[in-house]
């Protein structure tokens, strides 16, 4: 199997797609001449000419909604933020419109686009290009939310995202456009509500996504240093969430840790902590604990950027909590 | 200036008859408009009075006194066009050939209703008849209409995209966004502005400098036209042209309509920030009456011929209510969520 990047991985999805069917269309910021921001639709639009990889001006809401009503009459956008942090200034066409509009219709029309671009923190850009969405979106009836933290699922959930028939929000990492893995050649699809099990073990479950899945399997290393054998879960899509494999896991181990870079207050971690304890309360020896970033806007400085964000030291604790080893 | 000084007479005043406005037209043209027109405001005072005693909930925006816009320009689009419209749409949707029926019975919250009662006074669709809601957000709808003008041009089809608002969408994102998009790809849109005025209780001297809104069109180099709506033939007249730009170079233009709601922003509003000589002033420019003299003393159309409509509207109406009232309620949302 050939060892692409996770960029390489969404490239080819998106060029897979597009040559397999004329109504998927790019449009976002620099997608075309300059070959994106982050190189994601590098020699797109030379392949299928600027009708089909549409650059745009600095207009989120606009182009946004303009993917919302093209998508209401037949075709199926995929647009591009630049930055996830840019989606805020087009989130009433996300949730107000791309959301509501196949129940607000009832059913008359449905939106088949895919809202994408990286998410999350990346290395020292500030507190306006640092920020985690899945919990904002997966607040959201009528949104589906995936994040790929491997270049196998990146191309595979967003084939299955372009095709899906509803408003997806997918999630890039800008922290792993360049982590390579194995990665099928052509067909390739990763459904929804399916999550991965990256490690199997006993003792305790670890449960992230997204970049955060890398972390959690070094922390993984550092606690079989300690005789603590973790199993690592990554749900890969958060709404729909495979709560079935979250809750087997952690029948199986009786302790969880989930971790996000996302900010702890209604994160989607509480979310997930609150499923578990109904589902598995009989089978938790201790309560699920919870590792995010600080509670903060994000600081330029790197050492302070690193003291946000979850670190395997901050995951190592949390698992001794659970264990009760402190 | 201080801006209290304003004076918004200028902004009210109704332009004297025009050549535009005595554009020739005939009885088979006028007459079925005349009775959309009047099938509107008889609909319209109907849930008027259903909300009054609570079959109707939530939020209820009439817009009688501005049936002529709608009417004129939806009857210069052709079916294959797109229509987006704004929360106050029941004249749109029903000019496009939805049924009174299906219309009041979503007010009512039907499951008979053009959306099943899921979408109610604000969020009316009808795919069949390419009418893409029926929306909350004011300007909210304004890209979403340029979204439909995409494909057409994307798909090389000869169709256009006609996006109603008011002016309160004028000084909000999507509406600018919107505007600019559709400049810069040259794609087949007619923006329709129904300046009523007032954006909810504010008249639009305090909500923006330009008070001529297809200055904004300039920015943008784009087409644009400005009238009155008080003439429905005269509305569609000069949307044909609009339409025709559209359709034949996909250029966009900006029309402002100026018109005039007679009641308040919604069923809550009183609309004690105008005066009574200001509203009585504008009712003389009332649509319908201006149809119906010009069906009477311009085309000889006979009073008998124009009984008849009224009496027609009228059974079609109560027909329409007791359709609603004895329709069941809604019942289902699930399925609408996500589709498979």
């Amino acid at each position: 199997m050939p060892i692409i990047s996770y960029r390489e991985a969404l490239n080819a999805a998106l060029r897979e797609e597009m040559q397999r069917d004329d109504s998927v269309f790019l449009m976002g910021e620099e997608v075309g001449h300059y070959q994106g921001a982050y190189k994601v639709s590098q020699g797109l639009r030379e392949e299928f000419s600027s009708r089909r990889v549409v650059d745009t001006p600095i207009a989120e809401l606009g182009f946004a909604g303009v993917g919302v009503g093209a998508a209401m009459v037949g075709l199926r956008p995929i647009i591009e933020f630049m930055s996830f942090n840019f989606s805020l200034i087009a989130i009433d066409q996300i949730v107000n419109h791309a959301a509501k509009m196949y129940q607000m219709s009832a059913g008359q029309f449905h939106i088949p686009m895919v809202f994408r671009g990286p998410s999350g923190p990346a290395v020292q850009v500030g507190a306006q290009h640092s920020q985690s969405f899945e919990s904002y979106f997966c607040y959201v009836p009528g949104l589906k939310v995936v994040c790929p933290s491997t270049p196998a699922d990146a191309k595979g959930l967003l084939k299955s995202a372009i095709r899906d028939n509803n408003p997806v929000v997918f999630l890039e990492s800008e922290l792993l456009y360049n982590t390579t893995g194995e990665v099928p050649d052509g067909e390739h699809l990763v459904d929804f509500g399916k999550a991965d099990v990256r490690r199997e073990g006993k003792g305790v479950t670890l449960i992230a996504w997204s970049k955060m899945v890398d972390v959690v399997l070094d922390a993984a290393e550092s606690l079989e240093e300690l005789g603590i054998d973790a199993e690592v879960v990554d749900p890969r899509s958060l709404r729909p969430l495979d709560t079935d494999s979250l809750v087997a896991s952690v029948k199986k181990t009786g302790r969880c840790v989930i971790v996000e870079v996302g900010w702890p207050m209604c994160g989607l971690g509480s979310e997930i902590a609150f499923q578990l304890q109904r589902e598995c309360l009989d089978f938790l020896d201790a309560p699920v604990e919870r590792v995010c970033s600080d509670d903060v806007p994000m600081p330029y400085a790197n050492n302070l950027e690193q003291e946000v964000m979850p670190q395997v030291k901050d995951i190592v604790a949390a698992v001794k909590t659970v264990l009760y080893l402190d | 200036m201080l801006l209290g000084s304003m004076s918004s007479s200028a902004d009210i005043r109704i332009e004297p008859d025009t050549p535009e406005f005595l554009e020739a037209t005939t009885a088979e043209e006028l007459l079925p408009l005349y009775r959309t027109m009047l099938a509107i405001r008889r609909m319209e005072e109907a849930s008027a009075k259903a909300y009054s005693v609570g079959k109707i909930g939530g939020f209820l925006h009439l817009a009688i006194g501005q049936e002529a816009v709608c009417t004129g320009a939806v009857a210069a689009l052709r079916p294959e066009d797109y229509i987006t419209a704004t929360y106050r749409e029941h004249g749109h949707i029903y000019a496009r050939g939805v049924t009174s029926r299906a219309i009041l019975a979503e007010m009512w919250g039907k499951k008979t209703g053009v959306v099943k009662g899921l979408g109610g006074s604000m969020h009316m669709f009808s795919k069949e008849h390419n009418f893409l809601g029926g929306h909350g957000i004011v300007g909210g709808h304004v890209p979403i209409g340029v979204g439909a003008a995409f494909k057409a041009k994307y798909r090389g089809e000869k169709r256009v995209s006609a996006i109603f608002f008011g002016d309160g969408s004028t000084t909000i994102g999507g509406f600018a966004e919107g505007l600019a998009l559709a400049a810069l790809w040259k794609l087949p849109v007619v923006f329709i502005c129904e300046n009523n005025q007032y954006s909810m209780g504010t008249p639009l001297h305090r909500t923006t400098a330009a008070r001529d809104i297809t200055q904004r069109a300039l920015a943008h180099d784009m087409d644009r036209d400005r009238f009155d709506g008080d003439d429905v033939i005269k509305v569609k007249r000069r949307i044909v042209s609009a339409v025709e730009r559209a359709r034949e170079t996909s250029r966009p233009t900006l029309v402002e309509v100026r018109t005039y709601r007679f009641r308040g922003h919604s069923m809550s509003d009183p609309g004690l920030y105008r005066t009574r000589e200001e509203v009585e002033e504008w009712k003389k420019g009332d649509p319908l009456v201006r149809a119906k003299r010009r069906l009477l003393e311009e085309l000889k159309v006979g009073e008998d011929t124009l009984s008849t409509v009224a009496a027609d509207v009228k059974e079609e109406i109560a027909d329409a209510v007791r359709f609603a009232d004895t329709s069941p309620e809604s019942d289902s949302y699930l399925p609408y969520v996500l589709k498979d």
